[in-house]
This record gives C-alpha cells, sequence and structure tokens, in this order.
C-alpha cells in the first residue's frame, strides 16, 4: 500500500436513479448504496403507475374489465386479453371456438415479438448499440400496423373477448402476416450478426447477473428469466391453452443465467413465435370466431339491429354482466414477460368478487437486489434491460 | 399427482388445521387454520413427493360481512417438477390481522406479502422489509379493502396537497428579466 492510498478516506455514497431515468424503462425508482464503483445496496420503489386495476377490475363486468387489461403490459396489451379472457372463459366453463382459438394463439405470438423487439432494441441501447433499436422499430411498426388493419387499435387493442375474438380476420390480413412470417427469419439474422458475437456487447453481458436454476425458481422468477437459467417452465407446454397444443415449437433454455443466455433465450422465442404464426396460418380452420352461448357472450352486432331478443339479451349482459358461476380459479398464461395469471373469486353477481393480477414484471423487479448487489454500476443497467419489466404491469 | 390426493397428503398430515376442501374447475383450495401456516408452507416445499418449488402468488381477499373471519391469505404453489398445483387459503381475523411470513422457503414470497400488507394491511411476521409498496408510505388506510371507497376518500392525500401547494406558489413568481 503506498501513501496515497493510505490517506484517502473513502464513504459510501446513495443515489437515487429514476424515476425519471431513461435507463429504466418507465417509473422504476432504485436507491444504490455505492462503495466506489460496486454497489452495495440496491432498493427498488415501484408503485408510481399505480392505477388500482385490481379494484377497477372488481366494479366492473368481466366485460367491461378487459380494456384495463390492455394497460396492464402497454406493449403486448394482446397478450394481456388473451390471458383475461382464456381466464374468464375458465370461470364461465366456456370454449372459444376453433378458429378463434388459432387467431388468439396468431395474435399472442405476434404480441410477443413486438415485446421481445422493443426489449431487443431498449436493451441494446442502453448498453451502448444505437443500430438495432432503429431497425427494431421497423419490425414493430409493421406488426403494429397488422394490428390496426386487424381491429382498429394500434397498442391497446381488446380483440380478443370472451368467447372468442371481436372480429373475423381478412384474406388480405393473413397475406401481408404470411409475407411477414416468411421475410422475418431473415431479419433476426440480421439483429444477430449485430449483436450477438459483438465483442463489446458480450463483455458487457456474459456473467453479469448471474442467477442459478435454483434460485431462480425459489424467487418465482418466469419467462426467459427462469428459462435463461436452463429451467424448463412455460406455461404453453405445461398447461397448453388455446391452440399451443396444436402447434409445434420449442422452448429455447439457456445454461448460465447471466444476461447473455437470457438474450439467447429471448432470440429463440421470437424465432419460435414466427414459427407458430406461420403453422397458425397453414392449420387455420374454417367457422365461426364467437362461442355460441348467450347466457355469457355478447350477440353479434347485426342481430342486435335486426331483432328484439338479441337486443334485451345484449342490455342485460352488458348492465348487469353475465353471472358468474360461484367459485374461484387461477388462470395462467405465457405472456413476453413471464407468466401472467388471474385470480378471480365469483360469489355469483355479474362483477368478479375478487380479481387478482399476478404480474411477472412485479417478481422480477423484486430480484434487482439479487442481481445488482456486489456488481458494478455500469451492470445495474444491464440488469434492468435484462428482466425486461413494463412498469404498467409491475404497478398494475 | 392429483390435486385432491394432495389436498387429502395434507388433511392427513395436519387433521387439526384444515378446515375445508374445496373443488372447482378442476383446481382444489384448501382452508386452513393460519397459525400453522409456516409449518404446512415446509411440508409442502420439502416433501418429495409434493416438492411445490415454485410459489405462483400471494395475495389478499376481504370478505367483509359474509365470512366469519374477514380476510384471507391466499397461496397459489406450483410444482415445476412435478406439474401439480395447489391453492392454500389462511384465515385472518380482523382484530388480529397477523400472518407468518413464508419468505425463508420462497424468496419470492417477499414482495408478494408486502403488496398484500399495503392492500389489505395484514401483517407478516417474519417479513424483514414489511413496508408499503405500491402506495405513498404516509398513505391512510387500504385500498383493497370493501370498505375503501372505490372513488377514493375525501381528504386528499397529504404528499398530494404538498405539491399543489408549491405548485401554487411556483405559479406567482415574477419573472424580472
Amino acid at each position: 500500500m503506498n501513501h496515497a492510498e493510505k490517506t484517502f478516506e473513502t464513504r459510501e455514497l446513495s443515489i437515487s436513479m429514476g424515476p425519471q431515468h431513461p435507463a429504466t424503462h418507465g417509473v422504476l425508482r432504485l436507491v444504490l448504496t455505492l462503495d466506489g464503483e460496486t454497489v452495495v445496496k440496491c432498493t427498488p420503489h415501484v408503485g408510481y403507475l399505480h392505477r388500482g386495476i385490481e379494484k377497477l377490475g372488481e366494479n366492473r363486468t368481466y366485460f367491461a374489465a378487459l380494456p384495463l387489461t390492455d394497460r396492464l403490459d402497454y406493449i403486448s396489451s394482446m397478450n394481456n386479453n388473451v390471458g383475461y379472457v382464456n381466464a374468464v372463459e375458465k370461470l364461465f366453463g366456456i370454449e372459444a371456438p376453433e378458429r378463434a382459438k388459432f387467431i388468439r394463439t396468431m395474435v399472442a405470438e405476434m404480441g410477443r415479438i413486438s415485446s421481445h423487439i422493443i426489449w431487443l432494441g431498449t436493451h441494446v441501447l442502453d448498453i451502448g448499440a444505437t443500430t438495432p433499436f432503429l431497425y427494431a422499430f421497423r419490425e414493430r411498426e409493421r406488426i403494429i400496423d397488422l394490428f390496426e388493419a386487424l381491429c382498429g387499435a394500434r397498442l391497446t387493442v381488446s380483440y380478443p373477448r370472451v368467447g372468442g375474438v371481436r372480429n373475423d380476420i381478412s384474406q388480405e390480413f393473413l397475406d401481408e402476416l404470411y409475407a411477414f412470417v416468411l421475410e422475418f427469419p431473415d431479419r433476426m439474422d440480421d439483429y444477430e450478426t449485430l449483436v450477438t458475437e459483438n465483442r463489446i456487447w458480450k463483455k458487457r453481458t456474459v456473467g453479469i447477473g448471474v442467477i442459478s436454476p435454483e434460485e431462480a425458481i425459489n424467487w418465482g422468477l418466469t419467462g426467459g428469466m427462469l428459462r435463461g437459467s436452463g429451467v424448463n417452465y412455460d406455461v404453453r407446454k405445461h398447461a397448453p391453452y388455446d391452440a399451443y397444443d396444436r402447434v409445434e415449437f420449442d422452448v429455447p433454455l439457456g445454461k448460465n443465467g447471466d444476461c447473455y443466455d437470457r438474450y439467447l433465450v429471448r432470440m429463440g422465442e421470437m424465432r419460435q413465435a414466427n414459427r407458430i404464426i406461420k403453422q397458425c396460418i397453414e392449420k387455420l380452420p374454417a367457422g365461426p370466431v364467437m362461442a355460441d352461448s348467450p347466457k355469457f357472450t355478447l350477440p353479434p352486432k347485426e342481430m342486435i339491429l335486426k331483432d328484439m331478443e338479441h337486443l334485451i339479451h345484449q342490455f342485460v349482459l352488458i348492465t348487469k354482466g353475465p353471472a358468474a358461476p360461484e367459485g374461484e380459479i387461477y388462470s395462467a398464461t405465457e405472456v413476453p414477460k413471464g407468466e401472467l395469471g388471474f385470480y378471480f373469486v365469483s360469489d355469483g353477481a355479474g362483477k368478479p368478487y375478487r380479481m387478482r393480477v399476478r404480474a411477472p414484471s412485479f417478481v422480477h423487479a423484486s430480484v434487482l437486489p439479487r442481481l445488482c448487489e456486489g456488481g458494478f454500476v455500469a451492470d445495474v443497467i444491464a440488469n434492468i434491460g435484462t428482466i425486461d419489466i413494463v412498469l404498467g404491469e409491475c404497478d398494475r | 399427482m392429483k390435486p385432491l390426493e394432495i389436498a387429502d397428503k395434507i388433511t392427513e398430515k395436519f387433521p387439526d388445521e384444515v378446515l375445508d376442501v374445496r373443488e372447482f374447475r378442476e383446481q382444489v383450495s384448501v382452508t386452513l387454520k393460519k397459525d400453522r401456516i409456516l409449518e404446512i408452507c415446509r411440508y409442502l416445499h420439502d416433501d418429495p413427493d409434493l416438492c411445490f418449488d415454485y410459489l405462483v402468488d400471494i395475495c389478499g381477499a376481504d370478505y367483509e360481512g359474509k365470512k366469519e373471519k374477514r380476510f384471507e391469505v391466499v397461496y397459489h404453489l406450483y410444482s415445476i417438477e412435478r406439474c401439480h398445483a395447489i391453492r392454500l387459503k389462511a384465515e385472518v381475523t380482523e382484530t388480529k390481522p397477523e400472518i407468518a411470513s413464508v419468505t425463508n422457503i420462497w424468496a419470492g414470497a417477499g414482495w408478494h406479502e408486502r403488496e398484500c400488507y399495503d392492500m389489505f394491511g395484514i401483517a407478516f411476521s417474519g417479513n424483514s422489509d414489511l413496508r408499503r409498496i405500491l402506495m405513498p408510505e404516509d398513505w391512510e388506510g387500504y385500498p383493497l379493502r370493501k370498505d375503501y371507497p372505490v372513488e377514493g376518500t375525501e381528504r386528499e392525500w397529504p404528499g398530494f396537497e404538498a405539491v399543489l401547494d408549491r405548485a401554487n406558489r411556483f405559479k406567482k413568481f415574477d419573472w424580472q428579466g
């Protein structure tokens, strides 16, 4: 130890990162205690986007709460809708027609691609690569344009409905989507060329934020976070919903549980999502897109305009809500971020007595101290990117 | 393992603790007394046949005027290894809303318990970081309780009043160039 080191005295520094920090992807605030460049303690503060969606859901009919779920994870609202309608259908005990199930699977995978592509763009941007971000938005824009052609909305879609989907899809839509599907693997190759073997990228992500499989399960991680550690758990495989048991796809797994493996897993998931969409288009069966169970689903609009019975029916369903059977269910779906679960307690009324949203982002935000403590400040940014959270879902 | 078999196993092991077993849409909920919840969870986590390694969710529920004991803490458990699930519900009274924390078994329970405390006012003894999580620290009342109005209480949150106050003061600022 030389003289200069002896005379300097260091002390810990406490800084607040966020809630307006651009690298926190929303309004996440971290209070970091630093010893030089090393993070000694990390305390996440969430709740800036808390809108009381659970409370609001308990005071609305099952139909009227659907648009609220758009606002959970607002960059993949389609997946939230699919999760919600699956839960409600399970509670009501109705089943969507085959065609609707395939359409839902298809649009959910489109949502997965658009969400993962934003994650890719922002994650690499945080670490310093600007180029993929610009290209990523090109692909996302195409998917969003397709959503617009499908249902008129770009972000908050509310397209899947209890008992099916809002409207049937057109041949033009399918043609355009098919063209996208054929093109997409090449685009993925482009991204992989830019990022996967990039030396700076590997330096910043390999061995960063390592979490072992046992620990990942113990923390309740799901989605890419869990599979990056090599645990084969995917709701689409474990408890298939919609048409996932009729399409072929693999579940990409990581080995080391670090940021780089999670990156590889999500890249693999995008390719698999593309594969699922392709199969859905090819296998799409003909038939209705709405279940025929008048007690629980809204009648078609053209019938409401023509027929008195249907008009009365719609009126009762909208004002009072469909009377759900008494009981409680938990239903989970695999959204881009992880496992999104809905827990409903029904007392037989037209509104849920208790509606609970199990948000993957909430759980993933809670693991941040575990990932960041002991590492460098710069790695905090990599860790925030890798957990892939959306604060709208985290805070609900 | 079938969910009802799991429920039978719990009843066999803890006969005095199980109050009710109910099945709905192939999902089973086991209602329990709260006193030995930690022991039951430990058993479910460690038993090699059950092996509930993944805690899906913890949430509260308020049954004001509907049930004798007002609150319930609901645990959703899943076993990634054995692919089976169960739902546990522990009854908690209004006069002493307290239950043991399961953070020592599942690390992920910490934030779920904090949220439950924030929304229902149920304290989890043993959780080392039991603070409000979604609402501000000085918030009054527990928003997800049934007697809490949807549109919010009449009195504004003091923190918001302070922000309004400051905004009004800034408006009066006269720019002199």
